[in-house]
């Protein structure tokens, strides 16, 4: 399963790919703002992405609306500091499948990202 | 700015250190601070705009910040790494956004954040509001936390979404 990692930090990124890796997943790639990151989900075809709000250049729920246009499956988690339930439900209605707020232990990352993809997995039967 | 105000942001650094840092952080008496900032190594700047303005501004000695920093990134990080400035940020946005989220009711929005790094600076007082200074101290070091805060929306949603984040502190 190959996963996009959107996120301006780098230590955030890193911090993403170790409890990936811990939960077996290698195929990871990065982005650093919104605009990279709609050419990566173009040209690598990603299963899962984890993206960040505020990011320089586009941020992340515009990438999100933008890959909605584009793909209505595949799944998205939002990673971000903004924690209000309006935020919250503007990205759901935005089109995420999950949302994790900042800060996170490594557990609720691994949790979160293990049930996104266990519901994504029970719905396409 | 107003003293209530504060508690939003001593519950959103005690969050932020021990769940990235696995810090304990004793909150000082938080105290205004008429002028310029105390000198520090390393500053972490956020800006708020929309409904309240103002800025948040994390302010640690090379020591601190580096012991902190490398917590929070698992790996050895001196000030010199690639990655000192984008850790010690991620940290101040942290603290930011998780204090704005219990202003209920109001729309504000954080800048992405700006560090400086170097010896004994000063950062300059802010046009907007008084600012409070909260001293932070951990195992590992210590530092600042200067708030300055205007809210700017209407009289009575103010008042609720401070009596909200004074109660949810």
């Amino acid at each position: 399963m190959k996963i996009l990692l959107v996120d301006d930090s780098r230590t955030i990124r890193n911090i993403q790919k170790n409890v990936l890796k811990k939960l077996g997943h290698t195929d990871l790639v990065e982005a650093e703002d919104g605009v990279v990151a709609l050419a990566k989900f173009q040209e690598e075809n990603p299963d899962l992405l984890l993206i960040d709000w505020n990011m320089p250049n586009m941020d992340g729920i515009t990438l999100i609306r933008k890959i909605r246009e584009i793909d209505k499956e595949v799944p998205m988690i939002m990673c971000t500091t903004e924690a209000e339930k309006s935020r919250v439900l503007e990205a759901i209605k935005a089109g995420v499948n999950n949302y994790i707020v900042k800060p996170f232990t490594v557990e609720s990352l691994g949790e979160k990202i293990t049930q996104t993809m266990s519901k994504i997995a029970a719905a396409a039967g | 700015m107003e003293a209530r105000y504060i508690n939003p942001f001593i519950g959103s650094i005690c969050n932020t250190f021990e769940t990235m840092c696995s810090a304990t952080v004793k909150i000082g008496k938080p105290a205004l601070r008429p002028g310029d900032s105390q000198p520090c190594d390393v500053s972490s700047v956020i800006g708020f705009s929309g409904d309240a303005a103002g800025s948040v501004v994390l302010q640690f000695s090379f020591d601190a910040a580096s012991k902190l920093a490398s917590r929070f990134a698992g790996i050895e990080i001196t000030p010199d790494h690639e990655d000192f400035a984008d850790a010690v940020g991620e940290l101040a946005n942290m603290v930011a956004g998780g204090a704005k989220a219990k202003f209920d009711g109001l729309n504000i929005s954080i800048s992405l954040p700006n560090v400086v790094v170097g010896q004994s600076h000063n950062v300059s007082a802010s046009k907007t509001a008084p600012r409070l200074v909260i001293p932070c101290d951990t195992e590992v070091g210590s530092f600042n936390v200067e708030v300055a805060m205007e809210i700017r929306k209407t009289e009575s949603v103010a008042t609720q979404a401070v009596s909200t984040a004074g109660a949810t502190a």
